[in-house]
């Protein structure tokens, strides 16, 4: 069955805007402010019970026996689930489902969750927990890739390759022969480090499966949609038997884009017990849920020619999965798919493998799969500049892409202000003046990105469209959206509520946007990939547009026009010829609806599938209808004898098509820029370092192996505002004509260049490279005292300005 | 988010009843004071309170006071107040900007010198949860029978984490404990043993009351440095207080000197410079003093962060410290 779809190309729209692109109050922020917003873990239920889950201690082991009978028996239990009543395998990615909401046969991370128990409150339900006794057999820990590629133990054991959970390799153009024909080699080995999101709220749940078998379930979740699917298939209902609803969150960052044990512990629990059930976790239960940056593992080769343009990329990746897939087939593709903008290659090929280890699984943060590769190939380049002595921004702009163009793995580019980005930051910084002219100890780095405004395709396949809204308005003189979407602190609901008062005539706080309830709302796939401006604002717009004709088609009858001579603007109909000639818009909705009845339009979108990517396997993956840009500028100041990083400021340009909201671009902005510099300094989802070892020092030893080191925020650093730089976020707008009024992305593209940067800047700096991350104090004073000793020998003089 | 577990909590008015309720109490015992470093211990299960004897209604722990030559600092005087306080400000600089280092502002409302003196120990095998804990088999100071520190040692190595020590043991200060005998006062080194399971040297019916500060003669310079990943809420990983006392009337000779470390292991290192004494105040002794910390100090792993690294860094703060006394 081939339908008619929408693939709406935006036509040039009038610059006169009266709401989009200006400064406007954030949806729902003042209830966040005044601590109003009820959070996930605010909501309470009569007779509500609190659920806690066992986890294992060991990285690898099978599990024998679980006896609950003790945990059972204890006043206050009401109930104990454990991983055979939910054997179901699920996944985010429908191709690779190797996870249980509970693990039955085997716990695969320290944390493992493996048996929960409902009680009248957390006490009672963690003393439950200690009542339960689970027979494990110790399997031999696989904490690392190396080791899990090199042992027959398999952490899946159905799965066919060995530990390898996804292996991709893909060649575009003859790369062996220009990497013979290029003047300059640069050869670079990268290791890029494992980071958590550290959303300041802790996933929550809370579910009660009615008397009429109806399951609600609240939850902190950024993908209610994929929640709704996976809760239907692992705890055997009907989707129509279950309603998600998602609460405001307290930050999300990829963090909760799939479903997690809690929410099938806190549904089955109810089910079981017939009352409302609530899961909380801890702290470290985020740390063991994870589902944070992969750790990658790049061995980079690029040739360029002498005049800096790249004739060959070649990278090879390992990345380190954890337990499980989570997303992991889509990471292994972006991280060499999404490499392919704002430069432009000759040739490209990548061949990545995500293997299984026995750790916290590893899924998509911020900037998901490509965060990790722009370091290597931001460092590459920088590498480059400075062996053909050129300015490593010219270097950049030389091997620019382009706009409506085609990269070399074939995805379609449209608008690109990736030139403008270097022009702004260039200027802003003072480049010119400053770079490699700063005193030893300062020193300025740049790097650019882009990122993807949503993927071209569903995780699951369909025709369906991949966003939907509703918008009603009435004699109340208000409108209403029902959306999909999940608002994660991003501001989506705000973007919604900015187009229908654009093309409504009303002001955003006019709107009221109710999103996020698989009930009320008509689906969206989520909060993730950066896409609700883009196919929400265009499902939006379409609603939005076909409801405001009717309002314009109503008082053109009144005012006996034609509804092209109606304009809605500022609370007002009015004469397009005449603005004397207006009417109050809540009177423009009565005329309107008392002409077509109660008043109501819906607005979907789906993708472009036609000429928007290659033609081999694998080619959708990376695929977005528009690609956003980025060029940042870091200061640093360094203190080589201490290896102390400060970042002084960080100027970042980014090209979000059209900013429909730039309070919230900014924000977005900013938000990451710090992320990304706490990455690059200071953050570690890292293993225990080591361990007691009769006989040796610095030896694993064993129960040591997989343990977490940091898993409290006191631990596990993130900046305080002290430690924050001063940020400038610059907006360049370059609208996209597949982008809602030429919108794109901006929420996790400004991620992408501030790591490489800063580690450019540092060797602008004091002339060493620190090409593992995170940058600590010790590795640069290794590489000082490594520079030094080099120096010494007389072998070769290193200076801020050779390579 | 992790439970506390349910406890008693008495809030007694004097010290006298502080006294009584201790020694009425023996069982899991706790005196809290701004329960800053108590709280999330108890949380992390990695100390037991069943019962909580409050500090915070007994005024006579308050007081803040300059006395002869002296500062007198009650025990349950606020770390905000003494980072802030105009008197201690003007009489001991030091010892406001080292209290000024701890931890955050709203964290140093609450917590109080008492609470800094007696702080627990640290270790990233002990600062952990319970589950986490049990998954490695504890340790020496929880639960377990083994130190993953130091192989085979028996006396727990978690370090000494305040900021607060290291300044006042540098300044020659002095606590006063009550207990039920009666009052006694040791210098504040005297009160941390080897053993970092139990390295507070009180027996569990005594109070540390107030710490007597003598203010600095003018020959007097001492400096506190602190390293830590970030600029606000972490403990130190290096820490160390230099002092200098010059001669009379030749400021730039040495007539003494100290270097208090932390972080080492449970107590501070003190090293007395006794041996320069003679020898001209520059960077030749800064460097020297930075050699002699450097050998005589070993950071262990008991902290995040390389050992290797924190002995580098504690050798450059040393050698900062004294570069930042030169006259």
């Amino acid at each position: 069955m081939v339908k008619k779809k929408q693939n709406r190309e935006s036509e040039p729209v009038a610059e006169d805007f009266r709401v989009i692109g200006k400064n406007h109050g954030k949806v729902g922020a003042m209830d966040r402010l005044t601590g109003v917003a009820k959070y996930t873990d605010d909501l309470s239920l009569p007779r509500m019970l609190h659920a806690k889950i066992l986890r294992s201690p060991h990285a690898h082991a099978r599990i024998l026996n679980i006896d609950t009978s003790a945990a059972e028996a204890l006043d206050g239990v009401f109930g104990v689930v454990v991983g055979s009543e939910m054997p179901t395998r699920y996944g985010v990615i429908p191709w690779t489902p190797d996870e249980q909401a509970l693990a039955a046969d085997k716990a695969r991370y320290v944390g493992d969750a493996v048996a929960a128990v409902a009680a009248r409150d957390e006490e009672t339900a963690n003393a439950a927990l200690k009542l339960i006794d689970v027979e494990y057999e110790v399997l031999e820990p696989l904490c690392s890739p190396q080791a899990a590629l090199a042992s027959p133990l398999k952490i899946h054991e159905n799965n066919k390759k060995g530990n390898i959970s996804k292996h991709v390799k893909l060649e575009f153009g003859e790369v062996d022969n220009n990497l013979k024909k290029a003047d300059l080699i640069i050869e670079g080995h990268y290791e890029f480090h494992g980071t958590n999101h550290a959303a300041i709220e802790p996933h929550c749940a809370l579910a009660y499966y009615d008397n009429k078998d109806l399951l609600t379930i609240w939850s902190s979740t950024q993908v209610p949609h994929y929640l709704h699917r996976e809760l239907a298939k692992v705890l055997v209902l009907e989707t129509r038997q279950i309603r998600v609803i998602q609460p405001p969150l307290g930050g999300a960052f990829g963090a909760k884009s799939e479903p997690f044990d809690l929410e099938f512990v806190a549904a089955k629990l109810s089910m079981k017990t017939g009352l409302p059930v609530k899961c909380l976790y801890t702290r470290e239960e985020v740390f063991f849920a994870h589902r944070g940056r992969h750790p990658f593992s790049m061995d980079y080769r690029m040739g360029f020619d002498q005049n800096g343009h790249i004739l060959a990329v070649d990278a090879q990746t390992i990345l380190d999965g954890g337990a499980y897939s989570s997303f992991g087939l889509v990471t292994t593709y972006y991280s060499g798919q999404l490499l392919c903008s704002p430069y432009t290659f000759d040739t490209f090929r990548f061949e990545s493998t995500r293997v299984y280890t026995n750790k916290p699984t590893c899924g998509p943060k911020r900037g998901h799969g490509s965060v990790q590769p722009r370091f290597a190939i931001e460092v590459q380049l920088d590498k480059a500049a400075h062996a053909l002595g050129l300015d490593p921004i010219e270097l950049r702009r030389r091997n620019f892409l382009g706009e409506n163009t085609r990269t070399v793995n074939g995805f379609v580019v449209g608008s690109n202000g990736f030139p403008e980005c270097l022009d702004k930051i260039e200027e802003a910084s003072r480049w010119r003046e400053r770079y490699d002219k700063l005193p030893y100890g300062r020193g300025l780095g740049v790097a650019g990105s882009t990122y993807i405004s949503g993927t071209n395709y569903c995780v699951y396949p369909s025709d369906l469209p991949q966003a939907g809204v509703q918008i009603c308005l009435d004699r109340s003189g208000r409108a209403r959206i029902f959306a999909g979407c999940s608002d994660i602190g991003q501001g989506s609901d705000t973007v919604l509520a900015v187009i229908a008062a654009e093309n409504l005539g009303l002001e955003v706080n006019d709107i009221r946007v109710v999103s996020a309830d698989t009930d009320l709302t008509p689906v969206d796939l989520g909060a993730y990939s950066s896409r609700i401006t883009l196919m929400m604002g265009h499902a939006c717009l379409m609603a939005a547009e076909n409801l405001g004709k009717k309002v314009r088609e109503a008082v053109a009858q009144h005012w006996e026009c034609s509804a092209k001579q109606v304009i809605l603007a500022g609370r007002r109909a009015q004469r397009l010829d005449d603005p004397e000639m207006f009417i109050p818009i809540q009177e423009a909705f009565v005329l309107a609806e008392a002409i077509y009845g109660t008043l109501g339009t819906v607005g979907y979108y789906d993708t472009p599938k036609e000429g928007v990517h290659g033609e081999y396997r694998g080619a959708p993956i990376g695929a977005s209808p528009a690609y956003s840009f980025t060029a940042h500028v870091v200061e640093v100041d360094v203190d080589a004898e201490t290896g102390d990083v400060e970042v002084i400021q960080i100027w970042a340009a980014h090209d979000c098509g059209r900013a429909l909201a730039p309070i919230l671009v900014e924000g977005q902005i900013e938000g990451s820029v710090y992320m990304g510099a706490a990455e690059a300094l200071m953050e570690n989802h890292e293993l225990m370092p080591s361990g007691l070892n009769p006989g040796g020092r610095r030896k694993h030893g064993p129960g040591l192996e997989g343990v977490l080191a940091h898993t409290s925020l006191l631990d596990y650093p993130i900046p305080t505002t002290l430690d924050t730089p001063d940020i400038a976020s610059i907006i360049v707008e370059k609208p996209d004509p597949r982008g809602p009024y030429g919108a794109k992305e901006a929420g996790e593209g400004p991620l992408h260049p501030v790591i490489p940067a800063i580690a450019n800047a540092i060797y602008d700096a004091i002339g060493v490279r620190i090409d593992e991350l995170p940058i600590t104090p010790e590795k640069i004073v290794a590489a000082v005292q490594a520079r030094e000793e080099e120096n010494m020998k007389g072998v070769r003089h290193a200076s801020a300005s050779a390579l | 988010m992790l439970r506390l577990q349910p406890f008693e909590l008495v809030q007694p008015e004097s010290i006298g009843e502080v006294l009584q309720l201790l020694s009425t109490h023996a069982e899991h015992v706790r005196i809290i004071s701004g329960g800053t470093d108590l709280v999330p211990n108890l949380k992390l299960g990695s100390i037991k309170g069943d019962v909580l004897v409050s500090l915070q209604r007994v005024d006579e722990l308050k007081n803040l006071k300059e006395a002869d030559t002296q500062l007198v600092i009650g025990a349950g005087v606020s770390l905000h107040t003494i980072a802030t306080s105009k008197l201690v400000q003007g009489t001991v600089p030091v010892l406001a900007d080292a209290v000024g280092k701890i931890a955050s502002p709203q964290i140093r409302n609450m917590g109080t010198l008492g609470g800094n003196l007696c702080l627990d120990t640290r270790c990233r095998y002990i600062n952990q949860s319970e589950f986490i804990r049990s998954s490695f088999g504890g340790c020496l100071k929880s639960d377990g029978d083994r130190c993953h520190v130091v192989p085979g040692g028996s006396l727990c190595v978690a370090a000494l984490s305040s900021d607060s020590v290291p300044v006042l043991i540098a300044l020659g200060a002095d606590v006063d404990i009550i207990g039920p005998e009666g009052e006694r006062t040791i210098p504040v080194e005297e009160l941390y043993t080897k053993d970092g399971v139990a390295h507070i040297a009180l027996s569990s019916d005594e109070v540390v009351v107030r710490a007597r500060v003598p203010i600095p003669a003018a020959q007097t310079r001492i400096t506190y440095r602190k390293w830590a990943v970030r600029k606000s809420i972490d403990f130190p990983l290096v820490s160390v207080a230099v002092r200098i006392d010059h001669i009379k009337g030749s400021p730039d000779i040495l007539e003494d000197g100290r270097v208090v470390v932390g972080v080492l292991g449970p107590q501070p290192k003190i090293l007395r410079l006794s041996s320069l004494q003679g020898q001209p105040i520059n960077e030749e002794m800064a460097h020297k003093v930075a050699g002699i910390v450097s050998r005589r100090c070993t950071p262990l792993a008991n902290v995040p962060y390389s050992e290797d690294y924190r002995k580098l860094r504690l050798a450059v703060e040393v050698k900062r410290a004294i570069r930042s006394l030169f006259i």
